[in-house]
């Protein structure tokens, strides 16, 4: 019987947690693409889709109805289990990342105490990197597995720029760690609240690298090198169809979620709201407005990378790896020894 | 080569200056101008909803017209067939019966009359052609369509409604004299 003595309570409050959250980002990802066809075409001077339903809001879900209803192919010479594999491992890749970002405040349910955070692991962050180095790996099987020159080689352009950016991306993350001393993200959000200034006053070139090493992660514009549909035809999802293809593109849009909002904890505060004292107010309000906060953090930071893509050109794939090696690496270690001189000059 | 204009401009292969290698001042250059676009004017017609105007010297589906009293002008002379530069035009002509004075206009009339509007180049020759004044091109073009069978459009499709009994349609289809 002790085996059976759960916290049942426990396990259900995380279970509704973990399902409300991951229904919301697919619905934010779905709407994100929305979005995406919306900044794209205003950027360009047209109106965007705005046939279905007013505003043509209802376009997500038109477009999901089509791939869902779309004949599902899988090519003759591809190796099935890793073609099937490939999208639901760079789904739940990107999924697995929601479990430790920190929605907002503890919140009381019926007089319990609810964080509202699946897991306030304190190896947050390098939880993070774990999971986001496991998203390359549904696009190397899936490029793999389609059995398809150019999925193969978008593929090994996927595995060598994660690879690349990730060094850049955790050499930046090592000087934001020796500031806050903590690995996990939801003292590093506290820490801003109660502290007067966010990460990104003390971090500033640590921000700029995390974020141009988070475009290369997200495989979005200018390193959509993995994707180039203009040399690559479309890369490693060229063979997929139907439901698998829809799931590679929401799993870019749910990672570009993630990254956001995992930036807007690390260097923006996360749900801190500037000049806002949250115990003058009850503590499910001070919640709500942290959460909401948070979300107009996410949805600034996703229109930042939709009006960078619609800006700037693909990089050529040496422009990608001089970037990567020769900038980004030198320029991080040298945050990090000028993060670590200042920690000194101030003991 | 003298220039003929004084727009050209010598190409600039000066090496880049440490803030050009940076990239970054005219990424945010760049977005500044995209951003811009935002509060630009949106030239787009929706299309269905809105139309643009055709010019008054548009030329695109022909109609076969009419006289005040609802007679057909055509008198399947064939000129406008000769004057096709496409052949788009065939015709068969027949002669007026007694009775039929209110009909057709002409001792002889068109009894089939078809364009075939693949083959038309919309050039309007047609309409300098006739001598009747029973051909021209109205401000529509031709629709979409399934065949090509579809595109071959015959008497039915051409003729202009009746001014006597269609008054209302005769005037919408006549559109806007130029």
């Amino acid at each position: 019987m002790t085996l059976l003595s759960f916290d049942w309570a426990f396990i259900i409050e995380k279970l509704i947690m973990i399902a409300i959250i991951v229904f919301a980002s697919l619905g934010i990802a779905l709407y994100t693409t929305f979005g995406e066809r919306k900044v794209a075409a205003i950027l360009q001077d047209r109106p965007g889709p705005s046939r279905a339903g007013p505003f043509g809001l209802l376009q997500p879900l038109a477009d999901g109805l089509k791939l869902i209803s779309k004949e599902e192919i899988i090519p003759s010479h591809a190796n099935k289990w890793l073609f099937i594999l490939g999208p639901g491992l760079a789904m739940t890749a990107s999924l697995m990342t929601c479990a430790v970002i920190p929605w907002s405040t503890a919140v009381d349910v019926f007089g319990r105490h609810v964080e509202l955070q699946v897991a306030d692991v304190n190896i947050g962050l390098l939880y993070v990197f774990a999971v986001v180095s496991m998203g390359v790996y549904g696009i190397m099987i899936g490029g793999w597995a389609s059995n398809n020159k150019f999925s193969l080689m978008s593929a090994l352009r996927a595995a060598s720029q994660a690879i690349s950016y990730e060094l850049a991306m955790g050499l930046a993350l090592i000087a934001l760690l020796m500031t806050t001393g903590s690995l996990s993200l939801k003292t590093i959000v506290e820490q801003q609240v109660s502290g007067n200034w966010w990460n990104i006053v003390y971090q500033p070139l640590g921000f700029l690298l995390f974020f141009v090493a988070a475009l290369a992660e997200c495989n979005r514009t200018p390193f959509d090198l993995p994707e180039a549909e203009n040399e690559l035809n479309f890369g490693y999802h060229q063979e997929y169809s139907s439901m698998k293809l829809g799931f590679y593109l929401f799993a870019e849009y749910i990672n570009m979620i993630m990254s956001s909002a995992i930036m807007a904890s690390m260097y923006f505060g996360g749900y801190d709201l500037p000049f806002f004292n949250e115990a003058s107010v009850a503590p499910n309000i001070a919640a709500l407005i942290g959460v909401g906060t948070l979300l107009i953090k996410i949805v600034l930071f996703i229109f930042l990378f939709m009006w960078i893509r619609w800006t700037i050109p693909r990089f050529r794939y040496d422009q990608l790896m001089n970037l990567g090696w020769k900038t980004m690496i030198p320029l991080a270690l040298f945050n990090l020894l000028l993060t670590g001189a200042v920690i000194l000059a101030k003991l | 080569m003298q220039p003929l204009t004084n727009k050209a401009q010598a190409v600039n292969r000066a090496p880049m200056s440490f803030w050009e290698r940076l990239y970054l001042i005219n990424i945010i250059k760049g977005m500044f101008i995209t951003f811009s676009h935002m509060f630009k004017k949106q030239p787009t017609i929706r299309y269905p909803e809105q139309k643009r105007e055709f010019s008054h010297v548009f030329r695109g589906l022909h109609v076969l017209n009419r006289d005040e009293a609802g007679r057909e002008r055509c008198t399947a002379c064939g000129l406008c067939a000769v004057a096709c530069p496409a052949e788009a035009i065939t015709m068969e002509a027949a002669e007026r019966q007694d009775g039929e004075e209110n009909l057709y206009r002409e001792e002889k009339y068109a009894a089939k009359y078809e364009i075939n509007m693949l083959r038309c180049i919309f050039c309007g020759l047609c309409e300098e052609a006739c001598p009747k004044d029973a051909i021209y091109l109205s401000e529509t073009f031709a629709p979409a369509n399934y065949t090509r069978k579809g595109f071959i459009y015959g008497k039915e499709d051409l003729l202009i409604p009746n001014p006597t009994t269609e008054a209302a349609a005769f005037a919408a289809a006549k559109g806007v004299e130029a």
